[in-house]
């Protein structure tokens, strides 16, 4: 199968501005200024049913026709590199190896938008990929890709490279902006939308890192060819990151809608030791988990969404037989715990309470009503908050018990599983 | 005490940086970053400076600095172990990791040496879950997959 974005992954290997060149690189921004107005731009990138690749699906072209033109105000372009979302890890592999894809595609979407102005939010852990792309853009301002006249067709792009410092709530795209604006990350109340009041309270285009590097790929071989590639209205191919039991963990760029099954065992290889699969975690930590029987799905945003899951990330984590289901639970709820950024009342305390309910099961003093607590502890967080954080714990909340009822019963009951990570360590517990 | 944390140098380097941003305040990572980078951490004098600075009441620099998990607000270690604790570095064995780390090297999650040489710390997931279990040590390097004998390596290393 042909690969776009990943062929650039060589280990050990980042593609310089000579490279990049020499592969047909800038070609596809040229020919955005030459071949498009911004919106006979944006009907292409609509026609290619590119979907919003960090995590929401959300058709990039619809996206982008929000942006009002004529507010007096600048437009500027956010790219959200805050890659956070538990399992996921491919924007880091386009940073590290190939940064001038994602710089490509920022100048076609400044283009298409009218920005003139750009900033890129990077996780701050990310300080590897962090240099990479600060050289790659100090690259193409040498050679006037960016800058006052871009391409020499009088168009200006500034890009400005910027730092988290450790908040999985900047990854939200109102929590990132506020972050950018030198707050703490709280996420804003919608609407306004940020393509309305974004940035600095001017309209706002976000899209992840991804998404843009697929925007050359459009271009040089039209919309039509990028939206054949995926399933219906889910066009193109996309980054899998594919981690946990299997043998071969990595990234894999695979077409929309391919079977989760495909990717576990032809891909991936398979589960390790050849044991057999226990469950999945299809798009990120915040989707519900799939059991055997459900792995049959189309990886694409809206096949997902119809089992009750989600797409998301394409952060896949494999679970063998030997799993402790709770340990997963606890695991993943102690994530949650510790990130939600307590401005909402029902993810501070729900998120802490499903934490410590299910530490006091791990500690074998469960009760028999825990796991129904449990599940209506999920429907008093999800929809009832500033931002999907809290919808993000309450889906693998909700999938883990039913999916696994007796598996917890068991534990309630006895304190402890056959698993060999079972009875949980004090350690993982505590800290 | 402006001048104490801005010296000459380092306000030259902060004013490069608040240029790039429309507001002042827009900088205040990246500020705070220098100051960490320059002083070993950031202390409560260190965020009035930054308050100063910045033009910003000396709260919302305090705020900013305690929502975030990057800064320091106390002297670092010399070595630094992050370790992840997230769901794919848990189920490879992330856990017999710190266990190893406490048994053998006497290190807790979230204590150091009294000595001050080394400091454990878990985190949730770093973004690099293909080379699970895995640590970032000193907040730059990512190792993985992580196993006892590593962690022994990199004990040794420093």
């Amino acid at each position: 199968m042909e690969k776009l974005i990943s062929k650039y992954f060589v280990t050990g290997k980042t593609f310089g501005m000579d490279e990049y060149l020499a592969d047909g690189g800038y070609e596809a921004a040229r020919k955005a200024f030459e071949g498009f107005d911004p919106k006979g731009l944006i009907e292409e990138v609509k026609k290619s049913n590119l979907r919003g690749l960090g995590g929401a699906g959300f058709p990039a072209g619809m996206k982008w026709s929000f942006i009002p033109q004529n507010t007096g105000k600048p437009v500027y372009l956010v790219v959200n590199a805050d890659e956070g979302e538990p399992g996921t890890f491919k924007d880091k592999y386009i940073l590290n190896h190939v940064p001038h894809l994602l710089i490509e595609g920022m100048i076609i979407a400044a283009y298409a938008n009218q920005v003139h102005k750009a900033y890129v939010y990077i996780r701050g852990e990310y300080v590897g990929p962090h240099r990479t792309l600060v050289r790659a853009v100090e690259e193409a301002y040498a050679k006037g890709f960016l800058g006052k006249d871009i391409f020499g067709k009088g168009y200006a792009l500034d890009i400005v490279v910027h730092r988290g410092a450790g908040a999985y709530i900047c990854g939200e795209e109102t929590g990132l902006l506020e972050s950018l604006e030198g707050k703490k990350g709280f996420p804003r109340l919608k609407p306004p939308f940020p393509a309305v009041v974004g940035l600095f309270n001017c309209p706002t285009v976000i899209n992840n890192v991804e998404t843009l590097s697929y925007l050359r790929f459009i271009l040089e071989r039209g919309a039509d060819w990028f939206s054949k590639l995926g399933s219906e209205k889910n066009g193109g191919m996309r980054l899998f990151s594919v981690s946990g039991h299997v043998k071969k963990p990595g990234v894999y760029e695979l077409p929309l809608g391919i079977p989760l099954k495909d990717i576990i065992y032809d891909h991936a290889d398979g589960i390790r030791d050849d044991r057999k699969l226990k469950a999945v975690v299809p798009g990120g930590l915040s989707a519900a988990i799939l059991t055997p029987d459900e792995i049959e799905v189309g990886m694409d945003f809206d096949q997902l969404r119809a089992k009750k899951t989600m797409a998301g990330s394409a952060g896949v984590i494999v679970m063998d037989e030997t799993t402790c289901m709770l340990k997963a639970l606890l695991v993943t709820m102690r994530f949650y715990a510790h990130e939600s950024c307590g401005q909402c009342s029902p993810c501070r305390e729900g998120t802490s309470w499903v934490y410590r309910i299910l530490k006091r099961i791990s500690k074998g003093r469960g009760r028999s009503q825990d796991i129904k607590n449990l599940l209506d502890i999920c429907s008093f967080m999800g929809g009832t908050t500033i931002c999907a954080l809290a919808d993000g714990a309450a889906m693998p909340l909700r999938s883990y018990p039913e999916k696994f009822k007796e598996e917890f019963e068991h534990h309630i009951q006895n304190g402890k599983c056959d698993s060999p990570d079972c009875p949980i360590a004090e350690d993982l517990v505590t800290a | 005490m402006i001048e104490t944390v801005f010296k000459p140098e380092i306000k030259k380097q902060a004013e490069a940086i608040m240029a790039r941003y429309e507001t002042k305040r827009a900088s205040i990572l990246e500020i705070l970053r220098l100051v960490q980078e320059s002083c070993g951490y950031v202390s409560t004098e260190a965020e009035e400076a930054v308050a100063e600075l910045l033009e910003i009441p000396a709260i919302d620099v305090h705020e900013v600095v305690t929502f975030y998990t990057l800064f320091y607000r106390k002297p670092k270690c010399k070595t630094r172990l992050n370790v992840c604790r997230t769901l794919t570095c848990a189920l490879a064995g992330g856990d017999r990791i710190l266990d190893h780390l406490e048994k053998k090297h006497g290190l807790r999650p979230g204590e150091a040496r009294e000595d001050g040489s080394v400091s454990l710390q878990t985190v949730e997931c770093l973004g690099a879950c293909e080379i699970a279990p895995m640590m970032q040590l000193n907040d730059s390097e990512y190792i993985g997959p992580l196993t006892p004998e590593k962690i022994d390596q990199v004990l040794e290393r420093k």
